[in-house]
């Protein structure tokens, strides 16, 4: 049966060539417009540590102390109670981040000096996030606590000194200090760079940067401190600091850290431990709200810092405006259509067709044109995509159509145009078939 | 021409026309806020920076150690200046549209109790300020004893000239010379009122907080060094620029040159508003697909109409119809359903910009946008229709006396 419906369905697109095209246009262009935008927005506001995100979590207690009612801690540590909370060693694992500019040279390559990003962390980093290895391997807690000279570098580091070769034991200089390296990451772009995500709600929704590429040098956290002291910013401060770049003892926050809590008992229990530490500290006099303490899940994080830009969500928003009114041209082409055929429709009615065999028919053929609207949506999609991908933003080159997003291109389209055949189908199952015939 | 049998009939086609009416509100709505949207991004692009940025650009190191930042300073300020053809080479911590070191918050009282804002600090030695060519319109320009060197993050105290939309924040109703501003316990007194001077990074502030700059006298220090603002003639700053950075190379092997941050300011300045760009150009081409969209609807359905209507047509025309007479029908029938939407689409405007006021920090949508929305899709709607309305006319009146 569905077979002679689809044969009906061709007949009738073919008999008025210029509508057919006028709705498949029509579907074609919106689905394009909001699929690209779609996928836009699905690639940016995903997971990015699929594996483990539910089990990561982002700790934060107030170390402001100046006096006032501040809703919430600030985004990022101080630098004591981020090494308090590291040290007492609660949560499975941990990682304390910070991040600074460093001056690279390689002697074993004749190139002149770089100035990459380096972040400093602890060796849980790795294991952490699972951040994936070309050759070598992370170094281990011991290096952590020897503050040894090592460090691994990121895919592309490893592709403009050493083309891309195995380059574990090469020793890089880092400032003034020689490390050696031990391990060299395979190609990893977490998006958004969530480890380093802080401050989003005072970037007016301008957030396209936390979409950025690694650092290209790891090295341990303190190993970092020291070889580059001097050179460290911060998130914020609360009063001058006296030695700026140097802010182990400073009045700043600047230090991030990451925790890995496995089980829900195992948060809530953390989450007391942080309580328990700020009103500890409030005893000190170092905190002065105590109450101000988190801890937000690496999505909640990012939820909380609206990573997405908002650029991106309103496009995503106008796309959709412009597939409603697509459709709402379609609707209005179909029933054109359909009421036109009342004379044919009023003959297979007599000759028994039941009203739901006509809506049938009439969904068919308005599927059909979802289908060939949807193959037109792809290819606009890939177009528009295209497009997204020349524009100068730090998230460009991730946009690309998932097997995901393809499916979806199509599901959409014939949703859509199923959803636009329904009001015309069911007027067209309508028709008294006396009336039509009489008129014959 | 009469309403009442275009209304009869439309009553007939209720179903269609009231789609056809609810697409022209969607795209109306649409249409006068993307509209809307894309003036805002256009004002921003050509936002006056108060600088002259077709005469200036910048050279940025970094990778030095701070504590040979004076010795940098004078080896690099040396030989910018030996360039020929550069009017002018001075330091400067923050570069409009550039690089940015002086994002700070300010109060208006020693105990930090009376937050002023978060503002700009461009740290200048001596000519800095003029090499940008903004205007000083009340109180005076920096002065050589203004110039201190210092050993903090910024100078600890200093006289220092404001932009006026900065004074306007922090004094309403006063005379902004002779105040003084805080960080922690430093303090600035404004000496002078500038005209404009756009912060580094103005697509991330709203409305007048793109402006607020604070220009800092300082002599060459640790920690303002590596950034320089170089001063040419425009048809010479691209020569002058490649010079200074093959210079700079030679003079600091010690430092790295961060190409990316050397450029001229209108380069910066074409890149801080590049998003921006896309984003109008993204817009046009939804309001294009839309009218396209539209329009292409109305042909259908009208061509459909007309189609159908063939007989009556023909028998409207044997009983005396102009050519005339068909071809106002079914413009005004067009003109009636277009009005409809445009009704609704006026309301839907209303509150489409309502929700974007809430999620965008968009102002109120102007009145004027409406009736210019709403004259562009009659128009539309009119050309539309154009062609099926010829067709129809074109029927011959014979038509009434043949079979179906």
């Amino acid at each position: 049966m569905f077979g002679y419906y689809l044969d009906l369905a061709l007949r009738s697109l073919k008999r008025n060539r210029m509508l057919t095209a006028l709705m498949v246009l029509a579907i074609a262009v919106g689905i394009g417009a909001s699929m690209t935008t779609l996928t836009v927005m699905h690639l940016l506001s995903g997971d990015p540590v699929p594996t483990r995100s539910g089990t990561l979590f982002y700790p934060q207690v107030d170390g402001n102390p100046t006096p006032g009612d501040f809703k919430q801690p600030l985004d990022v540590l101080d630098y004591q109670s981020a090494m308090d909370l590291w040290s007492a060693h609660r949560a499975d694992r941990q990682a304390l981040i910070v991040d600074s500019p460093v001056r690279l040279h390689s002697a074993d390559v004749n190139q002149p000096a770089l100035m990459p990003g380096m972040l400093s962390t602890t060796s849980d980093f790795f294991p952490m996030f699972d951040v994936p290895f070309q050759y070598g391997a992370a170094w281990t807690s011991n290096d952590d606590d020897k503050h040894a000279r090592v460090a691994v570098i990121s895919a592309d580091l490893n592709q403009k000194l050493f083309a891309g070769r195995d380059s574990v034991g090469k020793m890089l200089q880092l400032r003034d200090t020689d490390v050696r390296i031990v391990g060299v990451l395979k190609p990893w772009r977490p998006k958004p760079l969530f480890y380093e995500v802080a401050g989003g709600r005072f970037a007016n929704g301008q957030t396209a940067d936390f979409y950025g590429k690694t650092e290209d040098v790891f090295t341990p956290f303190f190993t970092g401190l020291e070889l580059n002291d001097g050179n460290f910013h911060s998130y914020t401060c609360w009063h001058m600091p006296d030695t700026p770049g140097s802010l182990k003892s400073s009045p700043c926050a600047w230090v991030r850290l990451w925790v890995q809590l496995n089980d829900a008992g195992k948060v809530a229990s953390y989450k007391r431990f942080l309580d328990g530490y700020a009103a500890e500290q409030q005893v000190l006099g170092r905190i002065v709200r105590p109450q101000n303490t988190r801890l937000r899940s690496l999505m909640e994080w990012l939820d909380y810092n609206g990573v997405v830009p908002s650029d991106v969500r309103l496009q995503m928003w106008l796309a959709f405006a412009f597939l409603a009114i697509c459709l709402f041209n379609t609707i209005g082409l179909l029933l054109a259509k359909f009421l036109r055929r009342s004379g044919e429709i009023g003959v297979r009615r007599a000759l028994g067709a039941s009203r739901a065999a006509v809506f049938a028919q009439c969904l068919v053929e308005a599927g059909m044109v979802g289908l060939v609207g949807g193959i037109g949506g792809w290819l606009l999609t890939m177009l528009g995509l295209w497009l997204v991908r020349r524009q100068p933003t730090a998230y460009a080159d991730l946009i690309h159509l998932d097997v995901a997003m393809f499916a979806s291109t199509f599901t959409l389209s014939i949703a859509a145009s199923l959803a636009a055949g329904l009001l015309p189908a069911l007027r067209a199952s309508r028709t008294t078939p006396a009336l039509q015939l009489k008129t014959l | 021409m009469q309403f009442k049998p275009i209304l009869a009939a439309l009553r007939h086609h209720r179903l269609a026309t009231l789609l056809i009416a609810l697409e022209i509100a969607l795209a109306c709505a649409v249409l006068c806020n993307a509209c809307f949207l894309i003036a805002n991004r256009v004002a921003l692009i050509h936002l006056h920076s108060g600088v002259d940025e077709a005469s200036l650009a910048t050279v940025q190191l970094n990778g030095y150690e701070d504590a040979k930042g004076v010795d940098l300073n004078a080896r690099v300020l040396g030989a910018l200046r030996g360039i020929p053809g550069m009017q002018s080479a001075t330091l400067l911590n923050s570069i409009p549209f550039g690089a940015r070191r002086g994002t700070i918050g300010i109060t208006l009282d020693p105990e930090g109790k009376k937050f002023g804002g978060v503002v700009e600090f461009y740290t200048g030695g001596p000519g800095s300020l003029h090499a940008l060519g903004v205007h000083v319109v009340s109180g005076r320009a920096p002065q050589d004893d203004d110039f201190h060197p210092f050993a903090q993050l910024i100078p600890e105290q200093a006289s220092v000239q404001i932009t006026r939309s900065l004074a306007r924040h922090l004094w309403p109703d006063a005379d902004p010379l002779g105040k003084e501003i805080w960080i922690d316990q430093s303090h600035y007194r404004v000496v002078g009122v500038i005209d404009r001077l756009v912060r580094p990074d103005p697509t991330g502030w709203p409305g007048d907080q793109k402006d607020w700059s604070v220009f800092v006298p300082a002599q060459s220090s640790k920690y303002m060094s590596g950034s320089y603002l170089l001063r040419a003639d425009p048809k010479d700053l691209p020569r002058v620029l490649r010079d200074a950075r093959a210079a700079v190379i030679k003079v600091a092997p010690d430092a790295v040159l961060d190409l990316e941050g050397s450029q001229t300011v209108s380069d910066l300045r074409i890149q801080t508003f590049q998003s921006d760009r896309a984003m109008a150009g993204m817009l046009v081409g939804v309001i294009v697909a839309l009218l396209l969209v539209t329009a292409l609807g109305i042909v259908g359905l009208a061509s459909f109409w007309v189609a159908q209507r063939r007989r009556q047509i023909g028998v409207r025309r044997a009983l005396g119809a102009t050519r005339g007479d068909i071809l106002r029908y079914f413009q005004t029938e067009n003109f009636l359903i277009v009005s409809g939407g445009i009704a609704l689409g006026m309301l839907l405007a209303f509150g489409l910009n309502l929700v974007l006021m809430q999620h965008y920090e968009l102002p109120r949508l102007p009145l004027f946008y409406l009736p210019i929305g709403a004259l562009v899709l009659w128009g539309l709607g009119q050309l539309a229709v154009l062609g099926p309305a010829l067709r129809a006319a074109a029927v011959p009146p014979v038509v009434a006396t043949r079979g179906v």
